[in-house]
């Protein structure tokens, strides 16, 4: 039982039943710098992460 | 969440402005936003030539994009920097631009600076021994002065750029650490047009990296989502890491940090205009305005390289 979250090269593992805000905050990914996308939907920070789901994150900051 | 607007499932939340909005209604409230702050700072009319600096970002494609969609006479402008570093960065950054214009049937104009000049930026940046190894700084020092060339040649009114509200705020931040004076009465959405200097204007210096991020991926706009190979590790991108951390804690900060900043100024924080503007004058070479005595920067670093 498991949700795959993925952001660039990198794949993390969260338990399902938790919100995306939760799972950020386990990962220590700050919610500010990235876009999280699901079946290439948007989502939010409130949204309930269930069991197989794979949510893509976009990280948004960019320049040099 | 739901949308604030219509009460539908919202895409997008924005604590700053304590908003959340589905996808229709946030990809007609982001070119408001930017209409709004169009008007506000004065920046360009309907009846003006525009030419947008397009990098083949998320910003600078998403800008495009708005001014379309909001109706004003908006073409691009791309340098062609010659950054390859076995990943074709510069040339995929190209054909994500020339798609866009040729999708919307848009004008886009292509710099070349391996043509124009003999030599791609990473390697003008070694000649010139310039920038402690990254060619960071000869790269911004030539995109400025390219696309202010660019559009005084080709008759533009005014030349637009993507820098967003992180984009500033991160600049603004190292400005004041550093209290560089000059550069703050300097900053702003908009850099008055003087003899031999384009109009500049930053239409999205109101909007969140975020914002502009999400904006793009709902438009369905392709750009190029891998960093600069030499943006790895900069200041400027660590400079957004903190004050993200800040935002996160309390929504709102980074806008705060930088419409107080403009505020203050206006209302008389930062003095003495008249005497920075004073100090510069056209380059003998290239006609652009420069703070040196001599040669501009630009043109030094050419004159160097050539030897």
């Amino acid at each position: 039982m498991s949700v795959k979250i993925i952001m660039r090269d990198k794949e993390y593992e969260v338990r399902p039943g938790m919100n995306l805000m939760s799972a950020l905050k386990k990962l220590d990914i700050l919610p500010e710098a990235v876009i999280a996308t699901r079946d290439g939907d948007l989502i939010l920070e409130d949204e309930i992460l269930k069991d197989g789901q794979v949510i893509k994150l976009v990280s948004v900051i960019s320049g040099g | 969440m739901k949308c604030r607007i219509c009460g539908r499932k919202a895409a997008v939340n924005m604590r700053q402005h304590k908003l959340a909005l589905c996808r229709d209604d946030f990809l007609e409230w982001v070119p408001q936003q930017v209409e709004r702050f169009i008007q506000k700072y004065k920046m360009f009319t309907r009846e003006e030539r525009v030419l947008v600096a397009v990098s083949g970002g998320k910003d600078s494609l998403g800008l495009w994009d708005i001014l379309i969609r909001l109706g004003y006479r908006a073409d691009g402008v791309y340098i062609g920097l010659g950054i390859d570093e076995g990943i074709a960065y510069s040339g995929k950054s190209q054909e994500l631009c020339e798609k866009f214009s040729s999708n919307h049937g848009l004008t886009l104009h292509v710099v070349d600076i391996r043509k124009e000049y003999g030599h791609p930026v990473p390697v003008m940046s070694e000649l010139s021994r310039r920038g402690k190894g990254k060619p960071c700084a000869v790269c911004g020092l030539v995109k400025r002065h390219v696309m202010n060339r660019a559009a005084r040649e080709m008759g533009y009114d005014v030349l637009v750029t993507g820098h967003n509200l992180d984009d500033e705020a991160a600049v603004l931040f190292a400005n004041t650490l550093h209290w560089e004076g000059e550069y703050l009465l300097r900053q702003g959405p908009l850099l008055p047009g003087r003899e031999g200097l384009v109009r500049k204007v930053k239409p999205l210096c109101r909007i969140y990296e975020k914002e502009m991020a999400a904006y793009t991926l709902l438009r369905d706009i392709d750009y190029i989502y891998e960093e600069c190979p030499f943006a790895a590790g900069s200041t400027t991108t660590y400079y957004k890491e903190l004050l993200n951390k800040l935002e996160n804690d309390h929504p709102g900060s980074k806008m705060t940090f930088y419409v107080k900043f403009l505020k203050s100024r206006q209302s008389g924080l930062f003095v003495e205009k008249e005497k920075i503007q004073q100090s510069l004058h056209p380059c003998p070479n290239c006609g652009q305005l420069t703070s040196t005595d001599d040669l501009c920067s630009f043109c030094r670093m050419i004159d160097k390289i050539s030897q």
